[in-house]
């Protein structure tokens, strides 16, 4: 089956599945590209679901009255220490809000010109226990001025954005391990036609439906492997050129196109799955189609 | 597992090609009412077998008869009589249109199509037109029936060696089939039919191309492999050869089986072929004188004859 078994059918002399590699490195090719996609969408939402994730945003709007302004935010604090279930909080400084704000307003803007409210960055312990809506009505009562973000609908936007667009790149996959496999059992079905007489032949000496079978598989999965090598090694060096121009831009917002271990693995699978899946289908295609010989 | 210690025995070999004839071998049950049940020494039975293509019409009908083990038959008839179909039957190449078909105790209607190659494996075929495969050498075109039987390697190189040396082939080994002689290519044909021992040997025309003294000579290596238990049925229009070895003959007529026993003197088969002569020739005693003046032709060929062949390649 791993096709270094001697072939009694002369499949490697057939012109039809010459081109056989090519299609399957052009599907391959595609298919790097949207695993490539999933695989950075993947971890760019997990990279912001950690990000924000567990975390509260109590914002203290500013007042005309800097001593109520500073007040606000003593009894902020002092709301926040007594609530249980906190882990940190911290206090966002002027000057990293100024640079936050400096891509809209630009860097003219001067701590003293605008009023800038205070924001309290603060850390759950754990998010699923918290109560959000006493902890917000205690907040409100004593400051009103302060409000609670907890991102979780933005943040919810962002992932479901993210899964639709991930949804459409395994669509991708699907239409590209059909159309793969639409490519074998048209080359399949034709060199059962082609060795139509060899067939028979081998059928009336005694030779099993799967001994065969396993001949046209053991080939097919060679040219699978063939064509997914070649594949690979189109849709990587495109996908690392991609992540390289992204990486020069240095903007913190693109998905980061750097690979681990595991998404590497991902890549040196796809060869291997693209001829096991070469494989199985030329087997199945001539095993239904030997079942309609007595 | 095949086991071909006996293809060298060369002194069984002479002697039977000097005694020349293995006669009353075969038996018959054809043509009864009442076929007998598969006994033990049955290879084939076939009972009211009919066979249509598609809608035509029935090119076999009401078939019955049964072939026992070790048993020699000719089969004969007119071209488009049915012996192709027949032997295809037999072979496992086509289902019956109506009809029981038996064979090795197994019934092939009710046997499960992955028990089919089983059966397979234990016929031999020799195709009327060799059917070898031409990208495969002389060697891998015999071994394909061991191979296919999941036969280690070492095995079918040292069997299919053997055979091929004794059947005169072992210089081509490497040779692919059109760049045989029709005589060689004939030879692989029957080497690839008999390496794997079979139990039942079917030979479509296996005289077709090649001369009579070539055919008489191809009928002693079907009759050595019968003498060593093989079931054979040869197709053949070659009424030369059927009178000269006197087995019996099953007869097709349009689709319909009759059957001639073999009897040892001949009479039989050669009378149905001196009918056919006799339709031929103005008298009836001229086509016996033919027919007499044909077998002393046949019989004075195969006594000059080796008598002491060092492989089979005298003998073909």
């Amino acid at each position: 089956m791993l096709g270094v078994k001697r072939s009694d059918l002369p499949l490697d002399k057939d012109a039809h599945s010459r081109f056989l590699p090519w299609l399957i490195a052009f599907m391959v090719f595609l298919a790097v590209l949207a695993i490539g996609g999933i695989l950075v969408l993947n971890a760019t939402a997990s990279r912001w679901d950690q990000g924000v994730g567990g975390t509260l945003t109590v914002q203290i709007a500013a007042t005309e009255d800097a001593a109520r302004d500073q007040n606000n935010l003593q009894e902020v604090l002092n709301v926040i220490a007594a609530q249980s279930g906190i882990e940190r909080y911290i206090v966002i400084e002027e000057e990293r809000m100024l640079a936050l704000l400096e891509p809209w307003l630009g860097s003219a803007a001067e701590a003293g010109d605008l009023p800038l409210p205070k924001l309290i960055d603060v850390g759950l312990a754990d998010e699923a226990q918290f109560d959000l809506k006493a902890f917000t009505r205690t907040l409100q009562l004593r400051v009103p001025e302060a409000t609670v973000d907890d991102h979780r609908i933005w943040l919810q936007r962002l992932v479901n954005l993210i899964r639709t667009v991930e949804l459409i790149a395994l669509a991708v996959l699907v239409f590209i391990a059909l159309a793969t496999m639409g490519t074998v059992i048209f080359t399949t079905r034709t060199g059962l036609a082609v060795h139509k007489e060899a067939i028979e032949v081998l059928h009336l000496i005694g030779a099993q439906d799967s001994y065969i079978a396993g001949q046209f598989a053991g080939r097919a999965m060679m040219l699978g492997l063939k064509g997914g090598l070649i594949g690979l090694s189109l849709g990587l060096p495109a996908l690392l050129a991609v992540g390289y121009l992204a990486e020069s831009l240095e903007d913190a917002a693109l998905p980061n196109l750097s690979f681990g271990i595991i998404e590497w693995a991902i890549f040196a699978a796809i060869p291997l799955s693209v001829a096991f899946l070469a494989m199985t289908t030329a087997r199945s295609t001539v095993l239904r189609s030997l079942a309609r010989m007595l | 597992m095949p086991m071909l210690d006996g293809w060298r025995s060369r002194v069984a070999l002479s002697e039977h090609y000097r005694g020349r004839r293995l006669l009353g071998r075969a038996s018959y049950t054809l043509n009864e009412p009442q076929v007998p049940g598969l006994s033990k020494g049955n290879i084939a039975r076939f009972e009211n077998v009919g066979l249509r293509y598609g809608l035509g019409p029935e090119v076999l009908r009401d078939v019955t008869f049964s072939l026992d083990s070790g048993s020699f038959h000719f089969l004969v008839g007119e071209s488009g009589a049915g012996k192709s179909s027949l032997l295809k039957l037999l072979y496992l190449a086509l289902k019956p249109s109506r009809g029981l078909i038996s064979l090795f105790g197994a019934d092939i209607a009710t046997t499960p199509r992955p028990q089919l190659p089983a059966l397979r494996r234990q016929i031999g075929v020799v195709f009327q037109e060799f059917r070898l495969l031409e990208h495969l050498s002389t060697f891998d075109n015999v071994a394909l029936p061991l191979r296919v039987a999941g036969v280690r390697e070492s095995d079918v190189n040292r069997h299919v060696t053997e055979l091929l040396e004794w059947v005169g082939l072992k210089d081509h080994m490497k040779s692919r089939p059109p760049t045989l002689s029709g005589g060689q290519q004939q030879r692989v044909s029957i080497a690839r039919a008999v390496i794997a021992r079979p139990k039942l040997l079917l030979a479509d025309e296996p005289t077709g191309n090649v001369d009579d003294r070539m055919a008489l000579r191809l009928m002693h290596l079907f009759e050595e492999l019968n003498r060593l238990g093989t079931t054979i049925v040869v197709a053949t229009h070659n009424m030369a050869l059927v009178d000269s070895l006197g087995y019996p003959v099953m007869r097709l007529d349009a689709g319909d089986m009759s059957v001639v026993e073999g009897s040892g003197n001949k009479s039989a088969a050669r009378e149905w072929r001196e009918s056919r002569e006799s339709a031929q020739s103005n008298t009836r005693a001229e086509a016996k004188a033919q027919a007499r003046a044909r077998r002393e032709r046949m019989r004075a060929e195969t006594d000059d004859a080796d008598i002491d062949p060092p492989g089979i390649e005298n003998f073909l």
